[in-house]
């Protein structure tokens, strides 16, 4: 056998992430297998209807500018990159009258430590993306665009670049989309390594071609976006969302979901569950009943704790966890967020400063440098966590921890900071005993004899 | 390094850029830089200062320009590494799942410790970062282009005995 093949047995098959058939009422991943990725099958789901339905080749009367921004609008669909900010509010900032290219840009940079949602979209179902990016495009007037598809993932990307040859060839993308005048080109990119090339401003440094450093905002990229120009720009499931809710109706999305979080969300389990994966639930489901589809903790342990939207979103520990909805209201009300969807379960068995610690030392690696408080914050946390797991903490550290966190807090130029301090803050106030048991082994003469 | 031009390129590796430059505005050609950059660590095995020099002919910037993206990304190998670079994520998603295991086994099997390569020029050993594959763990990239998943040891042993007999090294 060649390399190549023998690599190849080991690919991801998808079974376990995407086609288990555990998922409630899913509209991205519906009907998904691994084989029916192309744009024949895509087309037998009901794909590209919304497409023909936005440019009037369905023989109805072709829906406006105006009226898709608002059918989004109405959807309530908000931003499945992290923030959560609504989509049609966000479209509805690029100045469609404006004289010169604008673009489009589709984040697929997922390397947020738990998610792995994008990757099952973009490999099993890559036409929805392709889709909901051409009719974003045509509300807001926008002739080009990327989808910037995170470097690790270069089968997707592979695959992703194949659909886009398909839908050109069938005229869903390219000149006179259609027979219509609206003209639409996307391609791909990739990354190469950097996680804060997922944060949107230095996605799109990267997309120039140089290193990933954020900008400051505002101005936000629909003011000033890639190379220069007015931008929009949505994660890889915010657009996938789109084709549903343009043949259904903005009000029939926002009642899958619950007032003010429409829809279906894709939650990737990772850690002490039975059944790791993606899931695609409506929002405002239980946390208990998305736990009882991944097959509950594994070997039968106890739920300690949770970070529920990403390494970057603070830690709930079990019972506060047990008592929430996943949506974003209910998580934030909870003091996380729902943040990238990626779902981090932990057992009764986990060692939390030994937890923390790998996160920190994940922020530490990935600044990019260009703010003091972040690149010097992050290495201080980082070694301080790391000498408290290896039994030389000094009681002080606890405060001191706190106190360095809290300084990064809102003193940098993007969120990777925040996103450093805030699970040090939240393990402290939730497992502080943890902490302060090892520091206290640590001042025990035994310890040093 | 005498001769520092797109030339230092073949006809088809230079194919494979013009497709890339195609996808951005004239004026932006550099916008391609990662996927050249990526092209030639898959066909060279590693950026050399050469082949920056020499891209960066290509896409008509200075050499800083490329060197401080090869610099920036972590995936580019600015000097050899083996035959073929093990990838093993750790982070915290993939070490409550034996992430950090698979690797150390590996260390043991390969008789290196992560960011070494074997004697023999056939392996090189990393740990990595999120590799977006987490609900796979434990996940490892295979020559920065080929996705692992749910790598037990006995998978890790398949894996690497079937790359040494695919090299006639077994
Ligand atoms: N999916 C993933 O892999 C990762 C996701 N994240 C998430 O990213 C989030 C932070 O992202 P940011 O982009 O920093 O959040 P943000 O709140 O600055 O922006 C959210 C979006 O709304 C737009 N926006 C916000 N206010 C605006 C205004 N006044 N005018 C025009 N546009 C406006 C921004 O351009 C952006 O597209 C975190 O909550 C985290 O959960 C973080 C790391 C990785
Ligand atoms: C450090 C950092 C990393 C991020 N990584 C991603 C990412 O991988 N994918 C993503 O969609 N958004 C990511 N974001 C959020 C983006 O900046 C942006 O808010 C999002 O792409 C907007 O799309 P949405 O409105 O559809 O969510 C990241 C933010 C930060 C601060
Ligand atoms: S907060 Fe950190 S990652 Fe973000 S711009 Fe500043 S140094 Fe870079
Ligand atoms: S944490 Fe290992 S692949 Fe994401």
């Amino acid at each position: 056998m060649s390399a190549e093949q023998i690599l190849n047995q080991f690919r991801a098959t998808g079974v376990q992430t995407c086609f288990h058939g555990r998922h409630i009422n899913p509209q991205i991943y519906a009907d998904l297998n691994g084989s029916n990725w192309s744009l024949k099958d895509y087309e037998a789901r009901g794909g590209y209807q919304a497409l023909r339905k936005i440019l009037a080749q369905d023989g109805g009367e072709g829906l406006t500018q105006d009226q898709v921004i608002a059918t989004v609008k109405e959807s309530a669909l908000r931003g499945r990159g992290g923030a959560g900010f609504p989509s049609g509010l966000k479209w509805s900032f690029m100045p469609r009258q404006f004289p010169g290219q604008k673009y489009l840009v589709c984040n697929s940079d997922e390397g947020e430590p738990g998610t792995c949602k994008d990757r099952d979209i973009l490999m099993y179902n890559p036409h929805i993306v392709i889709e909901g990016m051409a009719i974003a495009a045509y509300a807001m007037g926008i002739s080009v665009g990327y989808n910037y598809i995170h470097g690790e993932i270069f089968e997707v990307y592979e695959r992703f670049e194949a659909a886009l040859e398909e839908a050109r060839a069938a005229g869903y993308l390219g000149d006179n989309i259609m027979g219509s005048s609206y003209s639409f080109q996307l391609h791909a990119h990739h990354g190469f390594g950097a996680y804060i090339c997922g944060e949107e401003t230095a996605l799109l440094e990267s997309l120039e071609g140089k290193k990933g450093q954020p900008r400051f905002k505002p101005p936000f990229p629909a003011s000033f976006g890639l190379y220069g120009k007015p931008t929009t720009i949505n994660n890889t499931e915010t657009f996938a969302a789109v084709p549903w809710i343009i043949r259904n109706g903005g009000q029939a999305y926002l009642e899958c979901g619950k007032p003010n979080n429409g829809g279906t969300k894709i939650f990737s389990i990772s850690g002490d569950v039975e059944l790791p994966g993606n899931y695609e639930i409506p929002l405002g489901t239980p946390f208990s009943k998305l736990l009882e589809l991944a097959g509950g903790v594994r070997k039968g342990r106890q739920l300690k704790a949770v970070i529920p939207g990403g390494s970057s979103a603070p830690v709930l520990p079990a019972h506060i966890m047990m008592e929430c909805t996943m949506d974003y209201d209910s998580i934030a009300k909870a003091g996380s967020m729902l943040g990238s969807g990626a779902v981090i379960v932990m057992d009764d068995s986990r060692d939390m400063v030994e937890s923390l610690k790998r996160l920190s030392y994940f922020y530490m690696h990935e600044s990019c440098g260009q703010c003091t408080p972040c690149r010097e914050g992050t290495g201080w946390l980082w070694r301080m966590v790391d000498r408290i797991d290896r039994g030389l903490g000094k009681p002080s550290d606890m405060a001191l921890l706190d106190n360095v966190a809290e300084n990064i807090m809102g003193r940098t130029i993007c969120a990777l900071g925040d996103a450093a301090a805030m699970p040090v803050r939240a393990m402290i106030k939730h497992f502080r005993h943890e902490f302060e048991a090892k520091i206290a082994a640590a001042q025990t003469p035994a310890k040093a004899a | 390094m005498s001769t520092v031009t797109p030339e230092s390129f073949n006809e088809a590796t230079i194919g494979r850029f013009d497709r890339e430059v195609a996808k951005y505005p004239d004026e932006q050609r550099i916008s391609a830089v990662m996927a050249c950059l990526s092209i030639i660590q898959q066909e060279q095995g590693f950026v050399s200062p050469a082949a920056e020099a020499a891209l960066a002919a290509y896409l008509r910037v200075e050499p800083i320009a490329v060197h401080e993206v090869t610099t920036f990304y972590n995936m580019y190998n600015q000097r050899p590494v083996g035959k073929f670079k093990l990838n093993v994520c750790t982070n915290l998603p993939c070490q409550l799942r034996d992430g950090q295991k698979a690797l150390h086994h590996l260390e043991h099997k390969l008789g290196i410790a992560m960011g070494e390569t074997t004697a023999d020029g056939m392996f090189t050993l990393q740990q990595s970062e999120c590799l977006g594959a987490c609900a796979d763990s434990p996940v490892m990239l295979v020559n920065d282009r080929h996705m692992c998943s749910f790598m037990s040891n006995e998978k890790l042993d398949q894996l690497v005995d079937g790359l040494r007999a695919s090299e006639g090294k077994s």
